[in-house]
């Protein structure tokens, strides 16, 4: 019995093809969405964790010559035989035919972290590295140095630009420096009861380290990215969703068969389920490789290749883990088991004598459809709910989980009323039998509709979430990074020549001043500033009061950082008192992305007043010619070449770096909409057949197959066109729960939200072409419906 | 992270044939092998062998404070070369690294530290004696007059040994073969100090006094392949004898064990495979993983029948290529302390 | 006896109180006995019928096959029932859509566990099918279908057959062609028959008749 039964069920895939593709591409395309998803959210962490590096060098305190630039390797001996955990490093200038390639030298045993070279965990071995010598270099500086070294050269695309890694001792071979070093790295963590330098060596500065304050920037990302993964689960659940309740819709008849005919109940349901899992497990497979490959052809730098699918580590592709293939599998086989569970229940609890007739893919009567509003409308109450008095980051997953899931289920009524508000214009006989059989066609493709409204919001958030993401990110690098070069003086002695120096050969020169101090009660960090160009071009403010560096530089007013007015209870207007017997007018405050520390800026002058004996040692210094300033700045003022930091160049491969996810989002875009595309396809391609009788009459009073076909498509680009304009609220609320509601709750602070309408509108034409391409073939096939099919509709009714 | 990668491939140099616990079971192209009836020459033996792959200079103390708080010690300088010879300079195929460890009942405490020989940074000389890295030296005279010291982040150690016997030596007159196949090692010891000093402590130095065993190993293949770790026993007992016993795991529950009784006046007797067991009796979870820490301990040719317990089952080595090392209390036949390490638990 | 009904009743509900379909019925049929059920729409012909076939459940009474009460059993006896020992013959034919005429007429057989090649061949002969034995039902024409659908109830070896308008959906000479097989085909496997019909000469051909009005055997 269970054999021919089983029979049975599965030959009706057999005769139906089309509805069993529709299931297993269903399936495999949500499987696929989520595991593209992933993959995509592994690459742009990665090339985030690769820009933050770039950034980090910034990380470790440093030791420095106090004069001149190098230092007596002794030393370095001397400090490590006291306790120091210090790790060297020399760098240095070699000629090549074409042009100066900077050589930096590590020592990869006592390197802290992030410092060494990052194609070394895979490229060489460290035999090689200490014994033989491998030089790490970017392609372009690799081909440049093919025939100045005789050492090998690995190329490393995660190198910094123009520079070329290797052991610090290769690098005194290469430089002819012998005994020398550059600088010393310090490592976080030092041993207990260690002498202090100057005992040791009293030649050698400590520079702190300096916070980036990217890495807190990237973690706020990468959690949004996680955000965008589970969406789009959720996007994916609904198509699956769709699938399973239309394959259930359409065997109803047979299942009654079976029952009659004495197949148990129990024994029918098994097998379902047992057939469903089987489709789940098949679809779920075909689903995760083409999640890999669609990841693969759509990102960048990235090589998809056969041992990525089972996981091998090969340099340079994209792996695709255990991870993948059980999450993948997992959202197959339980989104399966969701959709299904729902429609095996109907089975169930199905009368062995109802009708047979299947139904449309329905899921909203103009009842359903109010009660699935009410529900809607509840939903929305509870993320209101929560916006207002909930705390938590669990609570902020509610938030969205309600918001989505409340607009899907509100989405019936929207487009019901909407139609009923087109029928009420309508002049013509036949605009109003259109707008009537419109509203009759919502149930039929409210899940597909569904799945588009999910997947052009997921992608107005993306969009939002990550083009704001970008413009914080660019405008904090601007802010921070604005002057191609930073250059530390040796001593304060030498600061007023240095600064002479910079003055002639610089266009702007900017002195850093501060000192640490508390401001309102909060530890702070108090700046002299010399207002110019860069901070007024460069400097972006959460709030401002009209004027701000004028009234700054005349000493009239202060500019603290978001923290420190937030924990101060201040806002511009306010006063605030930035040393004792001081207090100036807060005229803007300026974000800082999660720094413990306070911070406020006054001018120069001001400053100077309030601490006569601080000096200057750093400035940043704008040029247009900074590797020329560099070199005048090593060879007539004597710098060492630790002493000068080239932020342009830092900022730039950043930028670049950081422009990887801009793919990122293009590809999610292409995916989800593709994806929901289907599902419209697929539920117009159901709802085809059962469309003959509805449209026989109008065919009988006179309308052409033509023109019932044009009406068809224009009647999903309608129903597309309403739901997407329904998304684009629905995506920046999702941006915006994430920016201000979920990022607050992670990490305290909020990232800005932009708005780009042009990308919307852009969205929303691919939105409606997406479903148009999707309508215009089963319009085609109904324009092309022979009319004996129509005229059977009158001989009889089945 | 990246240092760890780069350690674990110093530690096995040999990376396809690598098996066993720290690819010590790897071949020695090129390196010197172990031969019996080699003839020690001192102070020079006492000095590093850079014809051998690996070797080491392994110190642990059993000490107590003035309230009578058990503490243990290890201070070990490891020498893992990547060529057999030594260079000038940073080019030195010589690398160095060190575990310091101070363990109480509650608290387990390690520091690592990792150098190149060739510039000055680590190395050990025979006359005067010293062995160090960075900070960290064990320097005397002699092997026989030691002074010890050591820092991590949050403990340090400075203690003077003086040695009260002669040294000892393990298997043939020095030669202790490790499994039937014949990989061997050449494995001498001073078991024999007395130890003062202070331990700083997070709460403050502590005055400390107690006994110290020195190991002195080297080899290039001292583990064959077929052998995944160790289970190594330094016990002194109360009645002045001390017993030096190890448990090479091989597969499908086989062992190679050996034994040396080292009597109270340091007359030694060897035993080879089988005359000493050990058994682990209650497992503990620790970094992640299950490792003996209590053991029936057998000689039965001395009547030894001990229990093994260790003071702070939670002594996990979490260095670059982690073990678990630490102070153990001996009951049963014999009274006695000492010190247990366990390799190779994965 | 193969079929015994006694005093059943049954109720459904409707919009504007319960609606009494069936008020006591009592009939019985003997083995290689012939019946028809006739009635007007709504006397509940056919919902006697699907109560015996075991496709719905009683108010009260008794309906007993081959000696087993099966208002007693559970839905899964029920359907063991129907699988072996009663065939059921629809008006709307209930073919299976997706299998070809020769896998929908062996399929109960199959499910009972009986299926007999040399029968089913026969059987096929006997009703004109076997040209058309690798064409799916929607190839068919409505005679044609309910052919099948007879053939898939008699490969079966059914005790008892019940028919529901067998004839219903067909025209006047199909049906009488339909009829006639399924009579000659029921008397020759040896079960016993009752026919819901509305149509008095369809009646006449039965060996026993039974009238019901308004839920009762007039």
């Amino acid at each position: 019995m269970t054999w021919t039964t089983l029979t049975a069920l599965l030959s009706h895939w057999r005769r139906n093809g089309l509805q069993f593709f529709a299931l297993i591409s269903g399936l495999a395309l949500a499987t696929a969405l989520w595991s593209g998803v992933q993959a995509i959210n592994a690459e742009a962490r990665a090339s985030y964790d690769a820009a933050a590096a770039t950034l980090g060098e910034g990380q470790f305190g440093q030791l420095l010559p106090r004069t001149g630039n190098r230092i007596d390797q002794a030393t370095y001996i001397a400090l490590r035989r006291s306790g120091w955990q210090v790790s060297p490093v020399l760098e240095g200038r070699i000629d090549t035919t074409q042009g100066r390639v900077r050589i930096v030298g590590l020592d990869p045993l006592t390197a802290p972290g992030n410092v060494a070279p990052v194609g070394m965990q895979e490229g060489t071995s460290l035999d090689d590295f200490l014994t033989r010598g491998v030089l790490f270099a970017a392609t372009d500086v690799a081909d440049q140095l093919e025939n100045a070294v005789s050492q090998r050269i690995v190329t490393d695309p995660s190198a910094a630009p123009g520079v070329a890694l290797t052991d610090i001792g290769v690098a005194q071979d290469l430089l002819d420096a012998q005994g020398t070093l550059s600088r010393l790295i310090l490592a976080p963590e030092q041993p207990m009861g260690r002498p202090d330098l100057a005992g040791i060596t009293p030649d050698l500065v400590l520079q702190p380290a300096q916070d980036a304050g990217a890495d807190r920037l990237t973690d706020s990302f990468h959690l949004n990215l996680t955000a965008f993964g589970l969406l789009s689960f959720a996007v994916g659940i609904f198509i699956v969703h769709g699938t399973i309740s239309l394959a259930f819709e359409q065997r109803r008849g047979m299942v009654r068969t079976l029952r009659a005919l004495g197949v148990p109940l129990g024994r029918l349901i098994g097998l379902m389920i047992a057939e469903l899992v089987l489709f789940a497990l098949i679809a779920g497979a075909i689903g995760v490789a083409l999640g890999y490959v669609i990841a693969a052809v759509l990102l960048p730098n990235v090589a998809a290749t056969l041992q990525g699918l089972y996981g091998a580590s090969v340099a340079g592709t994209l792996q695709l883990r255990a991870e993948w293939w059980l999450s993948g599998m997992a959202i197959a086989v339980v989104g399966t088991g969701l959709a299904a569970a729902g429609a095996l229940w109907k089975i169930a609890h199905m009368p062995l004598l109802s009708s047979a007739r299947p139904r449309a893919w329905a899921v909203a009567s103009g009842a359903t459809a109010r009660r699935l509003g009410a529900v809607a409308g509840l939903l929305f109450l509870v993320g209101v709910g929560i916006e207002i008095r909930g705390k938590g980051l669990a609570l902020g997953f509610v938030l969205l989980a309600c918001m989505l899931i409340g607009a899907a289920l509100l989405l019936p009524l929207v487009l019901r009323g909407a139609v009923t508000l087109a029928d009420r214009q309508a002049r013509s006989v036949v605009w109003q039998w259109f707008w009537a059989d419109t509203r009759q066609q919502v149930p039929g493709m409210s899940l597909a509709l569904m799945a588009l409204l999910l997947a052009t919001a997921a992608n107005v958030g993306v969009t939002t979430m990550v083009s704001s993401f970008r413009v914080t990110f660019v405008d904090f690098l601007d802010q921070r990074l604005a002057p191609e070069l930073f250059i530390s003086a040796e001593d304060a002695a030498q600061s007023p020549d240095l600064e002479a120096f910079l003055i002639d050969n610089a266009r702007e020169v900017l002195p850093l001043l501060s000192v640490e101090t508390e401001i309102a009660g909060v530890p702070s960090d108090l700046f002299g500033a010399r207002v110019g160009p860069t901070y007024r071009n460069n400097w972006v403010f959460v709030a401002e009061t009209p004027e701000v560096w004028d009234r700054v530089a005349r000493g009239e007013a202060a500019v603290v950082s978001e923290q420190l007015a937030r924990r101060a209870g201040l806002w511009t207007g306010d006063a605030v008192a930035v040393a004792p017997g001081l207090s100036l007018p807060i005229a803007a405050v300026v974000a800082d992305y999660g720094n413990p520390l306070g911070q406020a800026l006054i001018d120069e002058a001001v400053f100077s007043d309030l601490y006569p004996d601080r000096v200057p040692t750093r400035f940043g210094v704008r040029t247009d010619d900074a590797a020329g300033l560099r070199e005048k700045l090593v060879e007539r003022v004597g710098l060492s070449d630790a002493a000068i930091i080239d932020q342009a160049r830092i900022k730039a491969f950043s930028l670049e770096v950081f422009e990887r996810t801009f793919t990122v989002t293009g590809a999610l875009n292409v995916l989800t909409l593709a994806v929901a595309a289907f599902a419209i396809l697929m539920s117009l391609l159901t709802l085809a057949s059962l469309r003959v009788p509805q449209l026989a009459p109008a065919w009988a009073l006179g309308m052409t197959r033509r023109r019932l076909g044009r009406l068809e498509l224009l009647r999903a680009v309608v129903l597309a066109f309403v739901t997407t304009v329904l998304a684009i609220p629905l995506g920046l609320l999702l941006a915006w729960v994430l920016l201000s509601y979920v990022n607050v709750e992670a990490f305290g602070w909020k990232l800005p939200m932009y708005v780009f309408p042009g990308h919307y509108a852009l969205l929303t034409v691919f939105a409606l072409l997406a479903a148009a391409l999707a309508a215009l073939w089963p319009a085609l096939r109904l324009a092309r419906t022979p009319p004996s099919d129509l005229l059977k509709v009158f001989a009889n009714d089945r | 992270m990246i240092v760890r990668i780069l350690l674990l491939m110093v530690v096995l140099p040999c990376q396809a044939a690598a098996q066993g616990f720290a690819g010590l079971g790897s071949d020695a192209e090129g390196f010197a092998v172990p031969q019996p009836d080699y003839a020690f020459d001192f102070p020079q033996d006492h000095g590093p062998h850079p014809d051998f792959r690996i070797e080491w200079w392994y110190l642990t103390a059993n000490l107590n404070g003035p309230d009578g708080t058990a503490y243990g010690v290890q201070w070990t300088l490891f020498r893992s070369a990547l060529a057999p010879e030594t260079r000038e300079g940073w080019s030195d195929p010589q690398i160095w690294f060190a575990h310091a460890a101070l363990t109480t009942s509650r608290r387990h405490m390690v520091a690592e530290r990792i150098a190149r020989g060739g510039i000055g940074q680590a190395g050990v000389t025979v006359d005067p004696f010293e062995a160090w890295i960075d900070d960290w030296r064990m320097a005397g005279p002699g092997l026989d007059d030691l002074s010890v010291t050591a820092t991590g982040t949050e403990f340090a150690y400075d203690l003077s040994l003086q040695a009260t016997r002669p040294l000892v030596f393990h298997g043939q007159n020095g030669f202790s073969v490790k499994s039937a196949q014949g990989q061997a090692s050449y494995y001498y010891s001073q078991p024999f100090y007395d130890v003062s000093g202070t331990l700083t402590l997070p709460q403050g130095p502590v005055e400390v006094t107690g006994s110290a065993w020195l190991d002195r190993e080297w080899s290039s293949q001292p583990l064959a392949d077929t052998q995944s770790g160790w289970d190594w026993f330094s016990l002194s007992f109360d009645s002045g004898e001390k017993l030096m016993g190890f448990r090479l795991r091989e597969e499908k529950d086989a062992f190679y064990t050996s034994a040396t009784w080292i009597a109270p006046d340091g007359t030694t007797t060897a035993y080879s495979d089988g005359a000493f067991t050990a058994r682990p009796l209650n497992s503990h979870m620790v970094a992640g993983r299950q490792v003996p820490v209590d053991w029936a301990v057998k000689l039965p040719a001395k009547g030894v029948d001990v229990t093994v317990k260790a003071l702070n089952p939670d002594a996990w080595m979490s260095v670059s290529v982690p073990y678990w090392e630490g102070p153990v209390t001996v009951d049963g036949s014999h009274g006695g302390r000492g010190y247990l390490e366990m390799t190779g638990y994965e | 006896m193969m079929l015994t009904v006694q005093d059943v009743t049954k109720t459904f509900a409707g919009g504007e109180g319960d609606l009494p379909v069936l008020r006591g019925v009592s009939l019985s049929l003997d083995r290689n006995e012939t019946l028809a059920l006739t009635g007007e729409s709504g006397s509940g012909k056919s919902t006697l019928l699907h109560l015996i076939g075991g496709l719905d459940t009683v108010g009260s009474g008794a309906i007993e096959i081959d000696g087993h009460d099966i208002t007693k059993m559970t839905d899964s006896d029920r359907a063991a029932l129907r699988r072996t020992d009663v065939g059921v013959i629809f008006q709307q034919f209930n073919l299976i859509p997706s299998l070809t005429v020769a896998a929908n007429m062996a399929f109960q057989a199959r499910l009972a566990g009986r299926y007999d090649a040399d029968q089913a061949a026969r059987m096929s002969d006997a009703l004109g099918l076997t040209p058309h034995l690798d064409k799916y039902p929607e190839a068919l024409s409505g005679g044609q279908q309910q052919r099948v659908a007879i053939g898939r109830t008699l490969v079966a070896r059914p005790k008892l057959v019940l028919a529901d308008e067998p004839t219903g959906n067909l025209d006047e000479a199909t049906a009488r062609q339909v009829l006639d097989q399924m009579l000659d085909l029921v008397t020759e496997t040896g079960a016993a028959l009752l026919m819901v019909t509305h149509s008095q000469s369809v009646a006449r051909r039965m060996k026993r008749q039974v009238h019901l009005s308004q839920g009762r055997v007039a």
